[in-house]
């Protein structure tokens, strides 16, 4: 069966650091910087890229569409 | 800009799943953090462009925190005096029946001032759709009581909770416009998490179709959050709307068109 691997893309001078993308996130893959944009907000990152699946539930939740999702079959 | 990538070997054109709509501005959204407002001009934004209809949706903004929603959303504004938007609606989808006409509205500006002006629009049956964000609290003016605030709930103007002996009871317009049968579509939905936000953008895609046929007022209520206004974090926010304002404020759709009058497919996402 192929496996199905997704990458995100965070645009981080928009992001607002609301972590509203990470709890809905089912498999762990984002998690909050430890370091600050330009307006001062710890910005959300994929820490762990290898278990994104391409679901597209952070791009739909973020307020403000700062999250471009990528999806492919291997 | 700068950006953060995930695995690089995925990010190609042919992959892309979900990006931010074209028709949303490059302007950075002013609202705080968490805010539901963004998500639902997301989704309206999405719908507009998918369905087509950026030469023809005219859009009525109101006075409160979304005021600004013309910088967002790459479509014909109006604005309109506090509450007034569905008179101003009314105006505009009569001279211009073969246009989107939709208004935007939050509670103190559809269910305070302008519960007349939503009411009798509702009644009279005009031909445009509302679209009411209900996060129970006047957000842009300091968090103050809300006609839709629920009971026992804080605010600046109620700070140990919506006594409703002395404050009243919540006002739950949409289900009284339900009742009007003027009103051709009445749903409410909320945004705060992945599902439910899908769940919105389809029943706001229907809202959008049911308006083009012109027969009622199609009104759609998302119960929204306000993390500064609550004073809490947007994660905490969405968790008290979850426990406390859902079971006042069911969601669902209150009214639907019979299955004779009904052309929409019902299968579109």
């Amino acid at each position: 069966m192929a496996k199905i691997r997704g990458s995100i893309v965070v645009d981080i001078e928009r992001c607002k650091g609301c972590e509203i993308c990470m709890v809905s996130c089912p498999t762990g893959t984002i998690k909050m910087s430890g370091q600050v944009n330009g307006k001062g907000y710890f910005y959300a990152l994929p820490a762990n890229p290898e278990l994104c699946i391409g679901c597209a539930n952070c791009a739909v939740v973020c307020p403000d569409g700062v999250i471009t999702v990528y999806k492919t079959k291997i | 800009m700068t950006e953060v990538t995930g695995i690089k070997d995925y990010i190609k054109p042919e992959n892309l799943v979900y990006s931010k709509t074209r028709l949303m501005t490059d302007n950075i959204l002013h609202y705080c953090p968490g805010c539901g407002h963004s998500t639902a001009h997301r989704i309206l934004a999405e719908i507009i462009d998918e369905e087509g209809l950026q030469q023809d949706a005219i859009g009525v903004s109101p006075v409160g925190c979304s005021v600004f929603l013309y910088n967002y959303l790459d479509i014909d504004w109006q604005e309109a005096a506090h509450g007034r938007a569905p008179a101003l609606a009314t105006a505009i989808k009569r001279l211009n029946p073969g246009k989107v006409v939709f208004t935007y509205q939050g509670d103190g500006d559809l269910a305070a001032i302008g519960t007349s002006e939503t009411i009798h629009s509702c009644n009279r049956g005009e031909n445009f759709l509302i679209i009411f964000i209900n996060n129970g609290i006047y957000g842009m003016t300091g968090g103050q009581m809300a006609p839709t605030t629920i009971p026992g709930m804080k605010s600046s103007t109620s700070p140990y909770g919506r006594d409703t002996g002395q404050m009243g009871y919540p006002l739950k317009i949409t289900d009284i416009v339900a009742t009007l049968p003027g009103t051709y579509y009445v749903s409410r939905q909320s945004v705060h998490t992945a599902l439910n936000v899908r769940r919105a953008k389809r029943a706001l895609r229907k809202a959008v179709q049911y308006q083009s046929l012109n027969r009622g007022t199609c009104f759609v209520e998302i119960v929204s959050n306000c993390p500064a206004g609550w004073k809490m974090t947007p994660v905490e926010a969405n968790r008290w709307m979850e426990e406390n304002m859902l079971p006042y404020y069911p969601l669902g759709d209150l009214k639907v068109p019979s299955a004779e009058t009904s052309v929409i497919p019902d299968n579109k996402e």
